[in-house]
């Protein structure tokens, strides 16, 4: 039973990828479609980022380590779709003007801001693998903890280039807020022990 | 049968110049600004001429009083109720009137006026609207000589209209504008839309139509026309006044603080079509730059 977990979490995972190719293979994207693709897979990335962070969250509740095993999926999917929409916003959007890219990401804090957790998204990538692991041992762990600060940076992207907070980036911000939240409160404790 | 030639026969492109050419001449009847409007117009490529589908206008809709995403309005306004339906004109004026929807429609023609409208959010549509110029309704009125601004308040309903339930902007809605913005013939008292009546998602029963201004300084559902002396506060300008100034003009020259205003993308156009530079103005500098000579429009944003 256990076998077929993993699997399934990768075929839900690739589900909002075959929905969006769907989309634009039947131009069931509405009236905007560039901006369609661009909020689906930015929106798909601020998802995952989400899961990926709630993995050791639902090991501490539900005292069940499978979830552990997830992680290292959910966060490549974290890369796979904020790749999807950097390439929508570069190569569809703004068919690769560098000019105004370059304007962009320099000038505009959540071009900025958001390009910067892409790239912060690429060690972790490249460190992904158990071999990696290895190697690095417990600088692993270091190099890790910047997902908390992609998924800041994720959350303060989506506020900054909406007109108004309300409302899906004031939940994604309350989501990720509590998330990480979790996690300090956890720290403290260990902090008490000790 | 007579044969003709096929260098007879119009090509589409200049027949439907031609007949966006007769459109606007019925439109510049009414004055003779208008008429320019078609030379700003031809300048541009054909798709950005193109109007909108119906469809498009009137389930793509920026109405924060009915929801804060784009398909909210048209969901959740169908049964918003638009009669009995008045407009009280007051403030700074000589004899302040309350005049109701039937009083306008008989006292008022409406005629087609195809405008762009560049929403703050960098996209746009081609909208052929049913109205008459601001001017003419104001004419019912005689202003004081402290009528310098003119303030737009959109109807209060909460139990009607669900986005008013939160602290999304200051509500009632307000805009406002200079006065010899408000007379300008192009602002525009909007009754209809694609030769029908007004929907509920796009201000019905009776909103206003500014095409140089960004698409939030177009007040929808307006139950109240105040002139004033001092210059209004608009809503958005509350929520954050470092980003919507009181003149918003379209400019791809002063950027919104956190996004470029240099190009568009124009609704209903595939993800193969490019986006398009954003014109001064929104593509109305013949008609409406002298309303700001002088002025900086960096700082005047």
């Amino acid at each position: 039973m256990e076998k077929y977990l993993k699997p399934s979490v990768f075929i839900l995972s690739s589900i909002p990828f075959l929905i969006i190719v769907y989309k634009i293979f039947f131009n069931q994207l509405g009236p905007e479609p560039v901006k369609e693709i661009t909020h689906f897979t930015g929106e798909w990335t601020l998802i995952f980022i989400c899961l990926t962070l709630a993995m050791r969250p639902l090991k501490r509740f539900t005292n069940l380590i499978i979830w552990m095993k997830f992680r290292r999926m959910l966060g490549l999917f974290v890369f796979f779709y904020s790749t999807a929409h950097l390439i929508t916003y570069v190569g569809i959007d703004y068919r690769f003007d560098w000019q105004q890219i370059f304007n962009d990401v320099f000038k505009k804090k959540y071009v900025f801001i958001g390009f910067s957790a892409w790239l912060l998204l690429i060690p972790l990538t490249v460190t992904s693998s158990q071999k990696m692991m290895k190697l690095l041992k417990h600088n692993w762990k270091k190099i890790h903890k910047l997902i908390y600060v992609i998924a800041i940076f994720g959350s303060l992207h989506y506020i900054w280039l909406s007109k108004t907070i309300f409302f899906k980036p004031l939940i994604y911000m309350t989501i990720i807020a509590l998330l990480l939240l979790i996690r300090v409160k956890k720290n403290n404790f260990n902090f008490l022990k000790n | 049968m007579k044969k003709i030639k096929y260098s007879e026969i119009t090509p589409e492109k200049i027949y439907n110049n031609r007949r966006s050419f007769i459109k606007s001449i019925g439109i510049g009847a009414s004055s003779v600004a208008m008429t320019s409007l078609t030379f700003a117009g031809n300048a541009l490529s054909e798709e950005k001429n193109k109007n909108t589908s119906y469809k498009d206008i009137t389930t793509y809709n920026n109405y924060y009083e009915f929801g804060t995403s784009k398909s909210d309005p048209y969901i959740n306004s169908q049964n918003f109720k638009t009669k009995p339906w008045s407009i009280s004109i007051e403030g700074e004026i000589e004899n302040p009137i309350n005049i109701s929807m039937e009083e306008i429609s008989e006292m008022f023609v409406s005629e087609e006026r195809i405008y762009r409208l560049r929403c703050v959010e960098g996209w746009s549509m081609v909208i052929p609207w049913m109205g008459f110029s601001l001017s003419k309704l104001l004419s019912k009125v005689t202003l004081t000589s402290k009528a310098k601004y003119v303030e737009f308040e959109s109807v209060y309903d909460p139990d009607q209209m669900k986005g008013q339930r939160y602290p999304v902007l200051n509500w009632p809605y307000k805009e406002g504008l200079r006065i010899d913005e408000a007379l300008h013939p192009l602002t525009t008292v909007v009754t209809g839309l694609y030769n029908k009546k007004l929907p509920n998602q796009n201000g019905a029963p009776l909103r206003i139509f500014v095409p140089w201004k960004y698409g939030f300084k177009s007040a929808k559902a307006i139950v109240k026309i105040k002139l004033v002396e001092k210059m209004p506060t608009s809503s958005w300008m509350w929520a954050s006044p470092r980003e919507y100034g009181f003149y918003s003009n379209v400019n791809p020259n002063v950027d919104h603080p956190r996004w470029s205003q240099a190009t568009e993308r124009v609704i209903g156009n595939d993800i193969f079509a490019p986006r398009v530079k954003t014109l001064m103005f929104n593509g109305y500098e013949e008609e409406v730059a002298s309303l700001y000579t002088g002025m900086n429009l960096k700082r005047y944003f």
